[in-house]
């Protein structure tokens, strides 16, 4: 018998939890399918969430509602602010996080869910109704039926694992590869390439000389991943620091030639950003080391994660090469690292609700999109899942563009430039960084989330204190001041004798804070941070408002569609590489169009006439 | 891509000066109001009317000319718009065109900006697309070709170079920003790093922002001839251009308007104008009109042959002419000239040579249209800002809108460029 649901998740990673739990929020009955139940909120890569422009994503995916944050919290054992000397709009909070708590928190987020069901088996095969997504038949034989499926498979379509010689089917070590769903996949036609990503090995935290090691301790502020959850949970762990040298570099050079990333075994493409050891010594050769962090996995595990030495070089060449370093001269090695190489579908051929054009119902997430990352696999997830249940209900699509979002950013990059490597989220990547800030998330997004029902009534009540108290400081911060005023009050300004507002002067350096609360006392009433974003947002003012002209010419492009089925080879004037990429992204606006590398203005005038002479 | 659709856009949209008549066009919701500021009124719909048109900053009147009020939806463009039918002289025209610019929420249409906004509005037939069709195609070959003869030239390769410097100082920035936590980043100091490097780039930017301009070339040089009543400015105009161009009388005042005369000599183009003689106590309201505009046109000209006394001379850099040298002499200062019996003239014309090599770009240079002057003004002005910033976010910004004006300017997008160097740069990655 057949068991119907509106949505079937398969995966349960990062994009597989965050996607089967939005759709069940948007009110869909899910089926959240894995091969195990227990490596459900697994944290397969290093015990850390969030960083710069992964911190903004975690935010953007909490303010949605989803499960990112609030877990992450469940299981911070270290917190720490990047560039938090710097403005707010490139802050990046990021946490150190004990994997079997984070594992534990993200099943009971999944548990109180309403409407999600953990089904264990593995996706034998895609079922398709006449070109639309049906379900999907387990290797048993058991049928699941869905007009919606969500692929979020991570490095398990055709996943290979490499150590030194040694070669394994696998998406994960120890467990095994989605292997006949990569093959039907690559049957119809779908566009699939290689991409490889690696992993450290891990060491035993007790064979770690941690006397001899600079530390890092947890910053002393209160943030948390989630602004909603009240505190700091766990007891914080330090991490260390230690460095490669002369002879690290030496035995990884020896090495080399029984590296399956040198010898030609993997063809897939690594991450210039994340990349192995073995390359940053080949190509940054002249660098006299590297730094190491050592990330303890958990309070009660003794595993200790070496960030920076990705690595698939044999075992032996792996303990040789650890034990160089300063305080592992006696580490042991508990599970050698190793590459992983794995099917991705090129993202171009996905709509901007990461549903896939050729084949309507199917959705897709996390890496096999091309992408690396919890961060960015949660951020597409939940998208996902929100457009799998809409699609099933017959809802509006929920589509976040560039300005709204870092998952508006990442989401846009991926479908109409595709990717070459596996795309990580940078904050370089955000033509309106100014304006998305990690900070501001829930000001962005909790509308969409509420307009799209997705958010609880606990989210949407704060949503609408905060909304207060934004009223309340803009309010008062509307009085106006003249120099001399300011002058007399204690702040240094030049004497211009110019009248501004208090949310003006905000922004001279001259002006403190407490300056200005003495003028508004609000500032000191409000919650601390929705003060924060307001004096941020006071402070960068003249280029919000500079970016806010760009975003609504933006939006006015965004309005003129271009037909799904225009032939851009019929358009007169464009170069082969320009009707290549065009036909690869099929973008569905002119701002997308214009937005595809290499298509000039003259292109988009062509583009237009053709597209309004074919709907004529 | 074009500028924003919610500004109201104007262009010269007749034949390039001078003309007898230029018609300008300004399409959006402000025209109506740019008629009002110019004419003091607004003429009933579709009616054709004459106005005099001034300047608001100050009341100085610009030419006498032909509005038209048009109303939108029922118009090309689908928006609000008026046409201004003035006198085709390049001065007249300019000014006009100043006054335009200076107007909140206007702004000079980019190429191909009336036509697009048709489109947007859905006032384009078929027909009409179908021949707009091919002339955009005709559009796309030509900055094929433009492209490529760039890439050929100097100016490119200076483009180049300009590029390659702000997309490392970009990485440098993006870098801090974004692996701030990778050792191999430098991250303190950073911003005096990039300050520094900016100087440089700058003064290199100013100095092609100094360069002749490819109007120059185009429209040619400007020459005015200025100086008191029947000084015999219209006589050695018509002497220099070869031919009756002007009214030449022996009563003083005769030119009461600038007359603007195009020239080749030895290749090069030439806009000669002669205008009213200065003095203080003009004939009539008309010549004193006239005496204005000379002088506006002195400050806009290239080169000055000032036949008046030494010591009154408008601009250091103006050319000195005893003129009417037969018949008055030639113990006084300045070039002797006669424009009857010939003598000086060749003296003359060489010295308008010399100066004029000076002002147009050399065999084998390049030279920036207006659009590209723009641009670059623009990217020197991002490049200013962020010289004087602390906060590297706004570094970042303002090199990132720095950038953004390369790329409209040699049609590539950067960020990805950016982040090549950024990767191939720094050893990032844990």
């Amino acid at each position: 018998m057949p068991v119907r649901y509106d949505v079937i998740v398969v995966g349960g990673g990062h994009a597989g939890c965050e996607a089967a739990a939005a759709a069940a929020r948007k009110g869909a009955k899910v089926a959240l399918l894995t091969f195990d139940r227990n490596t459900v909120g697994a944290m397969s890569c290093n015990p850390a969430i969030g960083g710069l422009g992964k911190g903004h994503l975690v935010r953007e995916v909490d303010a949605l509602d989803g499960l990112m944050g609030r877990a992450a919290d469940a299981a911070a054992i270290h917190y720490r602010m990047l560039n938090s000397s710097k403005g707010a709009a490139v802050q990046g909070p990021r946490v150190q996080a004990d994997r079997s708590r984070y594992r534990a928190a993200i099943h009971g987020l999944l548990d109180q869910q309403v409407g999600l069901t953990i089904v264990e088996g593995e996706a034998h095969e895609l079922l398709l109704d006449r070109g639309r997504t049906s379900g999907i038949r387990l290797s048993d034989g058991q049928t699941l039926e869905a007009r919606a499926v969500v692929l979020a498979t991570g490095t398990f379509l055709g996943g290979k694992l490499f150590c030194g010689d040694a070669q394994d089917a696998g998406g994960r070590i120890g467990e095994r590869a989605a292997t006949r769903l990569g093959q039907q996949l690559r049957k119809l036609d779908l566009p699939i390439a290689r991409l490889k990503t690696g992993t450290p090995p891990r060491i035993d935290g007790r064979t770690i000389d941690w006397a001899r090691l600079e530390t890092q301790p947890s910053d002393d502020g209160t943030w948390t991943m989630s602004p909603v959850t009240p505190a700091r949970i766990l007891p914080q762990l330090a991490c260390a620091i230690t460095r490669t040298n002369d002879r690290t570099h030496q035995i990884i050079r020896d090495g080399l030639g029984r590296s399956p990333l040198f010898s030609g075994a993997i063809e897939g493409r690594g991450p210039r950003y994340c990349p192995s050891i073995e390359d940053k010594v080949l190509r940054f050769g002249d660098r006299d080391g590297h730094q190491i962090f050592l990330e303890p996995e958990g309070l009660d595990s003794p595993l200790v994660y070496p960030n920076g030495i990705s690595t698939s070089l044999p075992e032996d060449v792996q303990r040789a090469m650890i034990r160089t370093m300063t305080g592992l001269e006696q580490a042991e090695i508990v599970v050698a690292g190793y590459a992983v190489e794995y099917d991705y579908v090129d993202p171009r051929a996905l709509t901007s609700s990461l549903e896939l054009r050729a084949l309507p119902g199917l959705f897709c997430a996390g890496q096999i999109n091309g992408t690396t990352g919890y961060e960015e696999a949660a951020a597409q997830g939940l998208v996902a899942g929100v457009n799998a249940a809409a699609h099933a209900l017959s809802q509006p699509s929920m589509i976040l563009d560039r300005a709204s979002s870092y998952i508006g950013v990442m989401i846009d990059d991926l479908v109409l430039q595709g990717v070459t490597e596996p795309y990580r989220m940078l904050t370089a990547r955000a033509e309106y960084r100014l304006r998305l800030r990690a900070d501001n998330a829930e000001t962005r997004l909790g509308p969409v989330g509420l307009e799209h029902g997705i958010v609880g009534p606990d989210r949407a009540r704060r949503m609408d204190q905060r909304k207060h108290w934004r009223s309340e400081i803009e309010a008062a911060l509307s009085r106006s001041m003249t120099a001399t005023e300011m002058a007399r009050a204690g702040a240094f300004v030049r004497q211009d004798g110019v009248r501004r507002t208090l949310w003006e002067w905000a922004r001279f350096p001259e002006v403190s804070r407490s300056l200005l609360t003495s003028f508004a006392p609000v500032l000191d009433k409000a919650p601390q941070d929705v003060t924060d974003e307001q004096l941020e947002d006071a402070h960068y003012a003249p280029y919000l408002e500079r970016q806010e002209a760009e975003v609504a010419a933006l939006r006015r492009d965004e309005r003129v569609h271009i037909p799904a089925d225009v032939d851009f080879r019929g358009v007169g004037g464009l170069s082969n590489e320009m009707i290549e990429r065009l036909e690869a992204a099929r973008p569905d606006t002119l701002a997308a169009a214009g937005r595809i590398r290499g298509i000039t203005p003259a292109a988009l005038a062509a583009i237009l006439v053709h597209a309004r002479r074919a709907a004529a | 891509m074009t500028g924003p659709l919610q500004d109201t856009i104007f262009a010269l949209s007749s034949g390039p000066p001078p003309a007898g008549i230029a018609v300008l066009r300004i399409s959006g919701a402000q025209a109506g109001g740019a008629i009002r500021t110019l004419a003091n009124r607004l003429p009933p719909p579709r009616m054709a009317s004459l106005a005099l048109l001034r300047d608001p900053a100050d009341g100085a009147a610009l030419d006498r000319a032909l509005i038209l009020w048009l109303p939108g939806p029922g118009t090309v463009t689908g928006e609000d718009m008026a046409e201004i039918h003035c006198h085709g002289g390049r001065a007249v025209i300019a000014a006009i065109e100043a006054v335009l610019d200076a107007m909140p929420g206007l702004r000079r249409a980019d190429a191909g900006e009336f036509t697009r906004r048709a489109f947007e509005h859905g006032r384009m037939d078929l027909n009409a697309v179908e021949g707009l069709s091919d002339l955009l195609a005709a559009e796309t070959q030509n900055q094929r070709r433009a492209a490529l003869s760039m890439a050929e030239g100097h100016f490119s390769r200076r483009i180049d170079a300009w590029r390659e410097r702000l997309l490392a100082l970009s990485a440098m920035a993006e870098a801090a920003l974004d692996f701030s936590d990778e050792d191999d980043v430098p991250d303190a100091g950073i911003e005096n790093e990039i300050g520094t490097r900016l100087a440089g780039l700058a003064t290199d930017i100013e100095s092609v922002l100094d360069a002749p301009s490819a109007e120059r070339l185009r429209d040619g040089i400007r020459v005015i001839l200025a100086g008191p009543p029947n000084a015999g400015k219209s006589t050695l105009l018509n002497a220099l251009v070869g031919r009756d161009a002007a009214i030449v009388s022996a009563i003083a005042g005769t030119t009461r308007d600038r007359i603007e005369v195009p020239a080749a000599i030895d290749g090069s183009a030439y806009v000669f104008t002669d205008t009213a003689g200065l003095r203080d106590d003009a004939g009539d309201e008309i010549e004193a009109v006239g005496i204005d505009r000379a002088r506006a046109a002195m400050e806009a000209a290239d080169i000055i042959l000032w036949l008046g006394e030494a010591d009154a001379m408008p601009r250091t850099d103006a050319i000195l002419v005893a003129a009417q040298s037969d018949r008055l002499g030639r113990d006084r200062p300045g070039l002797p000239v006669s424009a009857h019996t010939g003598e000086g003239m060749s003296a003359l014309l060489a010295e308008l040579l010399e100066r004029a090599s000076a002002l147009l770009p050399r065999e084998g240079d390049y030279a920036l249209h207006r659009r590209q002057r723009i641009l670059v003004a623009q990217l020197s002005d991002h490049i200013e800002v962020a010289r004087e910033q602390r906060d590297l976010l706004i570094i970042a910004e303002e090199l990132r809108l720095a950038r953004s004006r390369l790329d409209e300017l040699t049609g590539q997008a950067s960020t990805e460029d950016m982040l090549d160097h950024l990767f191939s740069g720094f050893c990032i990655g844990k």
